[in-house]
């Protein structure tokens, strides 16, 4: 009782100074887009069952996407922490490290070591790159996600020039006849694909865990968690939440955006490896380009705003939204037979999401 | 009472229950120039409100009392309805679209026009601009005020005082004009806008307009105006003959009050005769705040108070210290220069800022109170950090002890240190960011509007806090405060700011028409020396 009493005053002192449309505790502490979202995941979970869909290779899909989209949301949260909003411009760090691919193969690295050797070439690329892209956004202030999203356009549209003209010789990734590189090079061929997915993996009840990729994700949310944990993380957090505060306390902003941004690059770059060697492979020219939304609506399902947003979103929003879209596939296929209504699901519920987060995006002062 | 052009009656307003105007009541006759003084926050704007039927007065459970104008009671439910009746306002900001003549400015939305053919099918909205008959009115509003100047030229460009002229000149091209309020006309005009402007508002008042003119310039009010009222804190002090009067009584007039904060001086205070901070020529770029060539030697282990009227530059001289505003100039603390614009050096050197922007500057108020007391201390002195490998990572143990002990120090009410700073009252944020500052361990305090927005009981706490400081730890503050009570309080010396330099400096127990006269840029000797 007096435990109720304790939660209802402290709601009280919370709704005197902010008051929404809605004031039921639950929604407000998770958020609306979420229990909708998460509610929607277990109807169609039912349906599956109901149906009759194997629920063990569906569980084993859905660890495997959350997995290998995960480092991709987690880019977000750099950005979005440093005020700079979610990184729209995420095809720059996704050529990056479809660049360090390529060049690696090239080079005629095979398996983990190709593997490994991406990883550090995209970083450096993608730090590289970063760097230039934050003081871009330096220079837009107020009108960061517009231009990311069509830094990230112009990008893949420029990129798509060099992957035909690029003096790149491999036979895994040329055409048969004539220049340029594939649209879409298998991972099997250089003995890379889901080499990652496979260590440490091991079957439960029929359900297939990705453990190296899953523990690999991890790793990477436990080293964002630490960084803003860290002097430099903490001022970013302050500069993102209050520019004018930061300021007066000495912070150098445009440099923590700047540091924010490169972060959230090198994790596109990291975050694609990731994602294509689960793949077995990975598409170049128009691929990247609408990989930014998928990657936004993710963590925004979890909880994160323009604004704001934490490891935990990640994760939550993460697994939901992949969870959703590949647990209704099977479903939307049996019960509408001959339509695509997953992928109409799919394209509703992303760009729905981002338009809900950005018209609850504050103009101007409070 | 016929020849009354306004009656004020018996006037009452409450916000939120929050007494801003008790019983005011005014007259105002044909021609008369009636001046209109108070201190920020007297009620005066709130006044000039409710004549004007502004729509916050009604959304906030409208007023008491009644207003009369020529024998007829009035209601006003929007401006528009104070226009129709006669009523018009001349404003401190002009309302002037740069790329139009000051014709078209004069005569906006009151077009002169012709039929035409397109008219006639289509309404009045289409038709032909009468440029010939606007010139000419427009003509004749400028000559009322001798301004020479063509009526076809573009507003865009031309001098501020010239702006104002044709915002006066709207005014009174607008027919059947009775009252014209000037909210502080003269506040951004040279010396001999200053004059020009009020002999064309005398030329006006003797055609039997009304003027109700609104200034804190002691002369000006003494050299055209017939009659003074005087509002304090809400309340209808006094309404005078301008000629039985003398700017000394109507400054002690406007400050006066019951100082409230009781003055206990402790013994154990030193005051060392030491120079801790000075500031020469210092010139601070802040909007509406701006200084321009301050000076001042502030002595270790005095609480030195900075005082004066609103957008005189008070409150610019601690934010260029710390370097939030462009400044320029020389400060030295401690007997080394500070490096202006560099917020992390003044904090370094020991300066901590308590800012009057308390929601925008001073916190953050989508974090926690833990992060907001440490935060500034964190990042400059490195402080609340441990080393985990090559990284320093927070030591939250440290930080939520260290919180804790704040929040019992000064008696921050929260449920728990985790609590966001944005959901926290104005008087529990002030501790706050208090408590950020003390963090800080600095050896000057510049705290500015420590009380703005908090209630009657937190602001003796604040003050009662600010006092321990100096007497325990010896610290120096420098206190900038609108509210002048709470300055001769607590201060060792006032200095009061007026035109972005320093007008004066005065002891807390001087009297009331000093501390008057010199918010208000008048020099006593030379105006009481003329006034006997």
């Amino acid at each position: 009782m007096s435990k109720n009493n304790d939660i209802q005053s402290n709601n009280d002192i919370q709704s005197n100074t902010i008051k929404k449309g809605l004031e039921i505790p639950i929604v407000k502490s998770i958020g609306l887009p979420t229990l909708i979202i998460a509610a929607f995941f277990i109807l169609v979970m039912t349906t599956a069952a109901i149906l009759k869909q194997s629920l063990p290779i569906l569980i084993s899909d859905i660890l495997r996407r959350f997995g290998m989209n995960g480092v991709l949301v987690l880019a977000m949260v750099p950005a979005i922490k440093s005020g700079t909003g979610p990184n729209f411009a995420l095809p720059l760090g996704i050529i990056c490290g479809l660049l360090a691919w390529t060049i690696g193969i090239e080079m005629g690295f095979i398996g983990i070591t190709l593997i490994l050797l991406t990883v550090v070439m995209a970083t450096v690329f993608a730090a590289v790159t970063g760097y230039f892209y934050g003081k871009l956004l330096n220079a837009v202030k107020g009108a960061e996600m517009t231009i990311a999203t069509y830094t990230g356009f112009s990008t893949v549209a420029l990129m798509s020039l060099v992957w035909l003209m690029a003096p790149f010789k491999s036979k895994q990734m040329g055409w048969m006849m004539g220049e340029g590189l594939r649209e879409t090079i298998k991972l099997d061929g250089v003995e890379a694909g889901q080499i990652i997915n496979n260590f440490l993996s091991f079957e439960i009840f029929e359900v297939k865990i990705p453990t190296g990729l899953l523990l690999t994700f991890f790793a990477f949310c436990f080293l964002v968690w630490i960084f803003f944990r860290t002097k430099t993380g903490i001022a970013i957090i302050a500069g993102g939440s209050n520019p004018e505060f930061a300021a007066a306390s000495g912070i150098d902003i445009d440099k923590n955006r700047l540091i924010a941004n490169i972060l959230s690059t090198v994790l596109g770059a990291i975050g694609i490896i990731l994602y294509s060697q689960s793949y077995g492979f990975f598409q170049l020219y128009s691929g990247p380009l609408m990989m930014a939304f998928p990657a936004v609506a993710g963590v925004l399902i979890g909880g994160a705003t323009a604004s704001k947003a934490n490891i935990s979103h990640v994760i939550i929003g993460t697994f939901l939204f992949q969870g959703l879209l590949t647990a209704s596939m099977p479903v939307a296929n049996q019960l509408f037979e001959g339509t695509d209504l997953s992928e109409i699901m799919r394209v509703v519920l992303q760009n729905g999401i981002i338009l809900y987060a950005l018209t609850q995006v504050k103009g101007g002062g409070k | 009472m016929s020849d009354n052009l306004l009656s004020i009656k018996n006037i009452s307003k409450e916000f939120y229950g929050n007494r801003v105007l008790k019983d005011i009541n005014m007259e105002i006759k044909k021609g008369e120039i009636h001046a209109l003084i108070g201190e920020n926050g007297a009620g005066k704007s709130t006044l000039m409100n409710i004549l004007f039927g502004m729509p916050m007065i009604h959304e906030t459970g409208g007023y008491q009392g009644s207003i009369e104008l020529e024998g007829k009671e009035v209601l006003f439910a929007s401006p528009h309805e104070a226009m129709a009746h006669g009523i018009g306002m001349v404003h401190q900001e002009f309302m002037l679209i740069p790329g139009f003549t000051i014709t078209e400015n004069i005569k906006i939305n009151r077009e002169l026009t012709n039929p035409n053919l397109v008219s006639k099918i289509f309404g009045r909205q289409y038709e032909g601009l009468d440029m010939k008959k606007m010139n000419s009115d427009a003509r004749k509003a400028l000559d009322i005020m001798s301004m020479g100047i063509e009526e076809y030229t573009q507003v865009a460009g031309l001098p501020v005082g010239h702006m104002q002229f044709i915002e006066i000149a709207r005014e009174i091209d607008k027919t059947g004009i009775k009252l014209l309020v000037f909210d502080e006309p003269t506040a951004v005009l040279t010396e001999s806008e200053t004059q020009n402007l009020l002999a064309a508002i005398e030329k006006l008042a003797a055609q039997g307009i009304g003027i109700i003119f609104i200034s804190h310039r002691l002369e000006e009010i003494m050299q055209v105006s017939h009659r003074v009222t005087i509002l304090r804190d809400g309340e209808h002090v006094v309404t005078k003959d301008t000629k039985d009067t003398n700017v000394y009584e109507i400054a002690e007039l406007m400050v006066g009050r019951k100082v409230s904060l009781d003055r206990t001086n402790s013994t154990s205070r030193r005051i060392s005769d030491e120079t801790v901070l000075s500031i020469k020529n210092l010139e601070v770029k802040m909007p509406g705040e701006e200084v321009k060539g301050f000076n001042l030697e502030v002595k270790k282990g005095e609480i030195i108070g900075i005082g004066g009227l609103a957008g005189q530059g008070k409150i610019g001289v601690a934010n260029g210290i710390m370097g939030i505003f462009p400044a320029r100039g020389q400060v030295i603390f401690e007997s080394s220069p500070l490096e202006l614009n560099n917020p992390r050096g003044a904090i370094a050197a020991g300066l901590s800022f308590l800012s009057e922007d308390r929601k925008g500057v001073g916190l953050l108020l989508d974090e926690s109170i833990e992060l907001n007391t440490v935060f500034t201390s964190m990042q400059i002195h490195k402080e609340f950090l441990h080393n985990i490998g090559f990284v320093r990572v927070m030591d939250s143990r440290k930080i939520r002890n260290h919180t804790n002990k704040m929040i019992k120090d000064l008696d921050i009410r929260c449920t728990s240190s985790l609590q966001h700073a944005g959901s926290l009252s104005g008087g529990n944020q002030q501790k706050v960011c208090m408590a950020r500052a003390l963090t800080q361990k600095p050896k000057l305090l510049l705290v500015s509007e420590p009380t703005r927005g908090i209630d009657i009981g937190a602001k003796k706490l604040i003050l009662d806090l600010l006092k321990k400081l100096n007497e325990e730890q010896g610290m120096t503050i420098v206190m900038t405060s609108s509210e002048l009570a709470e300055l001769r309080s607590i201060c060792d010396r006032i200095v009061i700011v007026c035109d972005g330099k320093v007008e004066g400096i005065l002891s807390p127990d001087a009297s009331n028409a000093e501390f008057g006269l010199m918010m208000s840029g008048t020099r006593a000797d030379s105006q009481l020396g003329g006034a006997e």
